[in-house]
């Protein structure tokens, strides 16, 4: 601790009435903790594939330590632009309409300040992953959630966007497979939201950094619709699929105006993501499904685990169609999410993340990623198990 | 190869009812299937991993590479069987190129595993040449690091 006193006042008034993270003071405990199963982990746990940490390693043996252009190598963009366009459908010029970005999360805040004049309202689904609404409001937009219905297994519909459109909505961002809930967004809903898009001349911001996780259909992005590239800013990266979170590597694509929009604002902030992961991102494009399936293959197991393991201790929860979250709904032990959370860890040992942590709509659930190994996974739901008919039994 | 064994062959103790979990199955019918499995002979048995740098015990590992003249009527195989039916050989396999048959064997000295070269298998008619070489130490085996590294630790919650 030191001395110096706080100064409120310093801080610009959006930053300073910005409330911290949800997740920030929890972590604050689990972190002093010893032994703690976490499934509070947003991240793989599987480490990058050797064959791509190993490019790495060779460009900086090679001496390959320099800035890049300020849209990123041209090879890798021409690599992302191949990925994107067999797996997504769309396709995008490699010279003027893929950005490759410090994750998806530099993306992210590049469009919001690219398109929003202040007070312009962003339309966006909750549950969802913690950063939409600061990013929005901190390129001084006006962020405007949704809470999306848990009997409908948090898809957002296209209703719920028409009522939230105002003649200051510029853009719309979707996140399916989705961060916290593990949903997918049907097809047919994804046209009807995309078609008030077309007609109330909205940006589609696809957050699609899940998509390889999707295992029941193939996910389907925004991008790719007929007429929805010329108003779509993809976002994907290599922190999820590829298990790359520390090489902090994503990149957007759009129409040229946009990315170009984007890119302005990057050059002079970021000048470029670091070369050392463009060139492992290079190898990750070489052999992708190899080294994606592997992972997709036991991330599939472990959420069959996990979903049949609440179902049979009698937790309500939503079969998770992606990503690598269960999203159980606890609230039959009579616990608000944060309470429930709070004694999983004092009394369990295992931490989960409140549902609220990412949105109001999340009271009564918990979040739970998958994304940690199969024993820990077992054991987590031992425990789960236990504390859940502890309190059910108390309730009853 | 079909998940089940996938899973096994990575965990032969996993449990019938977690299996039935992550394949989405009912119990009894990851059962039947393993069961199954075990009396076609598909899956042959069950062993631990065991890392023997790590025990206190004279076990000496070498590989043999043999030269065979194969049979008429036969080929390899005749030869083969004959040999693998020695205790001592613990794998064997016929191999493409400069020799035929790669034989692990495990004895309790070296003087075990030179008088199983000389007097068992160089005497075998059929065989032409053997080349043994030692094992000093195993670093992987059967998919499985023979060394734990240290973990590195992910943040314990993140968005
Ligand atoms: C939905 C969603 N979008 C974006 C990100 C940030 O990803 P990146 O590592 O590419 O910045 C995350 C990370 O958890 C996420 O869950």
């Amino acid at each position: 601790m030191n001395g110096s006193k706080s100064r409120p006042d310093r801080i610009a008034s959006h930053v300073r009435t910005m409330p911290p993270s949800g997740i920030r003071d929890f972590f604050d405990i689990v972190s002093t903790m010893k032994d703690v199963i976490s499934l509070g982990i947003g991240e793989p746990d599987f480490v990058t594939p050797w064959h791509i940490r190993e490019s790495a390693i060779y460009s900086l043996e090679r001496g390959i330590t320099s800035y890049t252009s300020n849209l990123g190598l041209l090879k890798l963009r021409q690599a992302l632009a191949g990925y994107v366009e067999r797996v997504f459908g769309a396709s995008y010029n490699p010279a003027n309409e893929v950005l490759v970005t410090v994750g998806v999360s530099e993306a992210l805040d590049l469009a919001m300040r690219a398109i929003l004049e202040p007070g312009d309202e962003v339309i966006f689904h909750e549950p969802c992953y913690v950063s939409y609404g600061p990013v929005i409001a901190f390129a001084y937009g006006k962020p405007v959630p949704i809470q999306t219905d848990p009997q409908g297994g948090f898809v957002l519909t296209a209703a719920q966007v028409a009522a939230a459109i105002t003649p200051r909505t510029r853009a719309i961002i979707l996140n399916y497979p989705n961060n916290p809930t593990g949903a997918c967004l049907p097809e047919a809903e994804l046209k009807a939201i995309c078609d008030l898009a077309v007609k109330h001349d909205l940006i589609v911001i696809a957050d699609d950094i899940y998509a390889e996780l999707s295992y029941d259909h193939p996910h389907v992005s925004a991008a790719s619709l007929p007429g929805l590239k010329d108003r779509t800013i993809f976002l994907h990266g290599f922190s999820k699929a590829w298990a790359m979170t520390g090489f902090r590597l994503g990149y957007a694509c759009g129409p040229a105006d946009l990315i170009g929009a984007m890119m302005k604002i990057h050059q002079y902030t970021m000048l470029c993501a670091p070369i050392t992961s463009q060139e492992a991102a290079i190898e990750a494009l070489k052999h992708p499904d190899q080294d994606i399936n592997g992972m997709k293959a036991e991330y599939q197991r472990r959420r069959n685990f996990i979903h049949a393991s609440f179902t049979e201790m009698g937790i309500p929860c939503p079969r998770p169609a992606g990503a690598f979250y269960a999203f159980p709904n606890i609230a039959a032990t009579g616990m608000t999410s944060k309470a429930f959370a709070y004694g999983l860890l004092d009394e369990e040992k295992v931490a989960v993340v409140p549902g609220t942590a990412f949105g109001p709509c999340g009271e009564g659930y918990v979040r739970c990623s998958y994304a940690t190994s199969m024993d820990q996974i077992k054991e987590a739901m031992v425990r789960f198990k236990r504390f859940a008919h502890k309190r059910l039994a108390a309730k009853a | 190869m079909d998940e089940l064994l996938k899973l096994l062959k990575k965990n032969a103790l996993e449990t019938p009812e977690d299996l039935a979990k992550m394949l989405g199955l009912p119990v009894a019918a990851v059962k039947a299937r393993i069961a199954e499995y075990e009396k076609s002979g598909v899956i042959r048995g069950y062993q631990a991993v065991v890392n023997q740098d790590q025990l206190d015990i004279n076990l000496v590992t070498a590989v043999i590479e043999v030269k065979v003249t194969p049979e008429r009527e036969g080929g390899f195989n005749h030869i083969a069987a004959r040999i693998s039916k020695f205790e001592e050989v613990q794998s064997l396999y016929l191999m493409s190129g400069t020799f035929d048959l790669l034989i692990f064997i495990s004895g309790q000295s070296l003087k075990d595993v030179a008088f199983f070269v000389s007097d068992k298998l160089a005497t075998i008619p059929g065989v032409i040449s053997t080349s043994t070489h030692f094992m000093l130490k195993t670093y992987k085996d059967h998919g499985v690091l023979m060394e734990t590294e240290d973990e590195y630790e992910r943040l314990k919650v993140s968005p």
